[in-house]
């Protein structure tokens, strides 16, 4: 009777896991052993044909290559500048919530308006970067025309938009931390440096797991973004993994092989968390 | 008791009995909720319904081309599909495979019906006719057009009135429209030609004026690898590397409009669909001229069509009939053609009053009906999404440096033959 009410309780969490998470992932991994059906040629199985062809795809190679680049350029930094700014608005600073609540504006703005605003401060000639380069006498960069410019002059404001969010969770590790150690090495005599690198930053070790997590997670699954700013060009410069699984599915009608990279994307976030978990996690606690 | 039975039969009667005799049409259109255009429509709908009781028109604004085509080809495998819809007259071939669209010859089959399919301009009828049939009626379409910004011209000792005609001309003239600062750096450039959104567009600009069509009229094949056509991806090129009048890389399509407003650079080749937003922020006279020529001159059509599904009542395609034939007469043609920059779809749209005291006043206005002379569909093949992308990587990769147009243009054609063959 006990596991009945307890099954219960569980079932309206699980239908929608199930309905909504599990059974579209099994879906896609079967959705991609068969061929794209059209109203002439029905789908058929094909075995791991779809998986051969993106083997031999050039392109997927590229934006994988751009995301593994887009992660490493993304996480650190946006850690580092989170908890910069978490230690920072923790101190006692005049209009502390005014300076707060900047640091997380970012955060709150739809990815869409971020991606609207900056696609004019990149703009040649007439946007903010140019203009402020312009004084001092910088010539103008054509910041999202070339190939060489436009995946990192997206990472800045993926960065700039994702520091705040995770500064959050930086500043509320802060807050639960005992005072006692503050005053007992400022007794022992620590340098401020030494009590951050020693005391501080070891703590907040478990909360840079779970901000590192999230990062990662992010930096494959943002893409609003290239909508608005390059549409993944030029020539696939600033393409993401999944920018490229939306263009196969719905501009090339492609679902088998959308399927394909799904399954691949899907695959490498499971690796990814799992390698942290069990990886890090072990010398994540402060002992 | 008996008036009561009355009473509420009257009521059951009046609920039931209009809702009985009216024809829902739900038509998906291309923009995005909010948008200055949905008032508009939302007022043809109203007048629409309010000329022919008994047929109710719900437009549903979808987003961009891409977005509502998602969403209406969704709804269609869910089982509820609008009749109607405007969607990007390139779809065609797509929409054709998945066969989900039926002629408008099989719906118009009255005397004056067939009349009013043959009233549209010719070159608009390209990209919505496959195999002889009519699939798509031509609504909001725009050509490309060269702006240009008068006051600079006469800075920089050009007639202000005469733009450039030809490729020798136009890079010679913005040669003399390049203007830098004491530091050498430009501050405003001869002209810009956008290539990101839809650099194939653009491109088919060059290749038409270069004599070339980029794919057949059945639409499974594409024409990358010619030799007028590399030489018109090169003259692109050249534009930014060789005479240095246009900026090096890519020039986004999103904010070119504001670049040549700010006066950042003197000509630019943009859509039609542009003219009332820059006549209403440009502080400075411009014009709009026909593109330039090499061996002809030549521009693209582009826009959306409106096309009837498949799954639908004879009812349903007799509203959609009435109803599109009512948003394309002449007058309203006219009014829509005013309201937003795209083209009038049909000649005599350009005779009506309202649009020729326009036209009177505003001469740029009708600069894209002259060249339609001169107009080549849109690209739009079978696998369209995947060609298109294939010609799109190769111009960005030429322009920015990457490749040779030759190397990219063979390219993008070896992998186009792949997709196309069994379509052939």
């Amino acid at each position: 009777m006990k596991h009945v009410y307890g099954w219960l309780l569980l079932t309206p969490a699980a239908i929608l896991l199930i309905g909504f998470t599990h059974y579209p992932a099994v879906a896609t991994l079967i959705d991609s052993f068969f061929s794209t059906g059209t109203a002439v040629r029905p789908s058929r199985f094909v075995g791991v044909e779809n998986y051969a062809a993106l083997v031999d795809d050039p392109i997927f190679w590229q934006v994988l290559g751009n995301n593994v680049w887009f992660a490493l350029g993304t996480i650190p930094t946006a850690i580092a500048i989170a908890m910069v700014m978490a230690l920072w608005v923790d101190e006692k600073l005049p209009a502390r919530a005014l300076v707060r609540m900047a640091y997380f504006t970012p955060t709150v703005l739809p990815m869409i308006a971020v991606a609207n605003l900056w696609l004019f401060f990149y703009t040649p000639q007439i946007g903010l970067f140019d203009r402020v380069g312009a004084l001092v006498g910088s010539p103008s960069h054509n910041w999202l025309g070339d190939p060489g410019l436009v995946l990192p002059a997206t990472m800045v404001m993926v960065v700039w938009k994702e520091a705040g969010f995770f500064m959050i969770f930086y500043l509320a590790a802060l807050q639960s931390l005992p005072p006692e150690l503050k005053e007992a090495a400022r007794i022992e005599g620590a340098s401020r440096w030494y009590f951050f690198r020693r005391v501080t930053f070891p703590l907040l070790m478990p909360t840079t797991l779970f901000v590192l997590v999230n990062a990662t997670i992010n930096s494959f699954k943002l893409v609003d973004h290239l909508f608005i700013l390059t549409k993944g060009g030029p020539d696939n410069a600033s393409s993401l993994l999944l920018y490229y699984i939306y263009q196969v599915a719905f501009s090339f009608f492609d679902t088998a092989y959308a399927a394909t990279l799904t399954v691949v994307l899907l695959a490498l976030l499971a690796l990814l968390a799992v390698l942290q978990f069990l990886l890090i996690e072990k010398r994540v606690h402060y002992r | 008791m008996k008036w009561l039975s009355a009473f509420v039969m009257s009521v059951l009667l009046a609920a039931v009995g209009p809702a009985r005799a009216e024809t829902q049409l739900t038509f998906y259109y291309p923009i995005a909720v909010g948008g200055p255009l949905t008032k508009v429509i939302d007022g043809y709908a109203r007048q629409f319904e309010q000329e022919h009781p008994g047929i109710k028109v719900n437009p549903i604004y979808a987003g961009n081309y891409d977005d509502a085509r998602i969403k209406a080809l969704a709804a269609l495998k869910a089982g509820q599909s609008a009749p109607l819809s405007v969607l990007y007259s390139i779809d065609l071939y797509e929409l054709i495979e998945q066969d989900v669209i039926v002629a408008w010859d099989d719906v118009a089959t009255m005397a004056e019906d067939k009349a009013w399919l043959k009233a549209f301009y010719p070159a608009l009828m390209m990209n919505g006719t496959y195999k002889g049939k009519t699939y798509g009626i031509p609504f909001q379409r725009s050509t490309i057009v060269l702006y240009w910004n008068k006051e600079a011209f006469k800075e920089a000792g050009l007639d202000p009135e005469r733009p450039p005609a030809n490729w020798t001309e136009m890079a010679q003239m913005a040669s003399k429209l390049v203007k830098r600062d004491a530091a050498g750096n430009v501050t405003r450039w001869g002209v810009m030609v956008p290539s990101t959104g839809y650099p194939y567009w653009m491109f088919q600009a060059f290749a038409r004026q270069n004599g070339q069509d980029l794919m057949s009229r059945d639409g499974n094949a594409t024409n990358y690898a010619h030799p007028d056509v590399i030489a018109a991806l090169q003259y692109w090129r050249d534009l930014g590397i060789k005479h240095k009048v246009m900026p090096e890389g890519t020039v986004e399509w999103g904010t070119l409009r504001q670049a040549f407003t700010e006066g950042k650079t003197a000509m630019m080749w943009h859509t039609t669909g542009n003219l009332t937003a820059v006549r209403d922020t440009a502080k400075f006279p411009f014009g709009v001229a026909m593109l330039p020529a090499s061996k002809q001159r030549g521009s693209p059509t582009g826009g959306g069509n409106f096309y009837l599904f498949k799954k639908t009542t004879p009812e349903e395609r007799k509203a959609a009939l009435a109803f599109v034939k009512w948003m394309t007469e002449p007058a309203r043609a006219a009014d829509w053609s005013m309201a937003t920059g795209y083209v009038a779809v049909r000649p005599d749209a350009y005779a009506t009053p309202k649009l020729k005291e326009y036209a009177a006043g505003f001469p740029q206005a009708v600069v894209a009906r002259d060249q339609f002379e001169f107009a080549t569909p849109e690209l739009s093949t079978f696998q369209t999404g995947r060609v298109r992308k294939l010609l799109d990587d190769a111009i960005q990769a030429s322009l920015t440096g990457q490749k040779s147009p030759a190397d990219a243009l063979k390219a993008a054609q070896a992998e186009s033959d792949k997709l196309l063959k069994p379509y052939r």
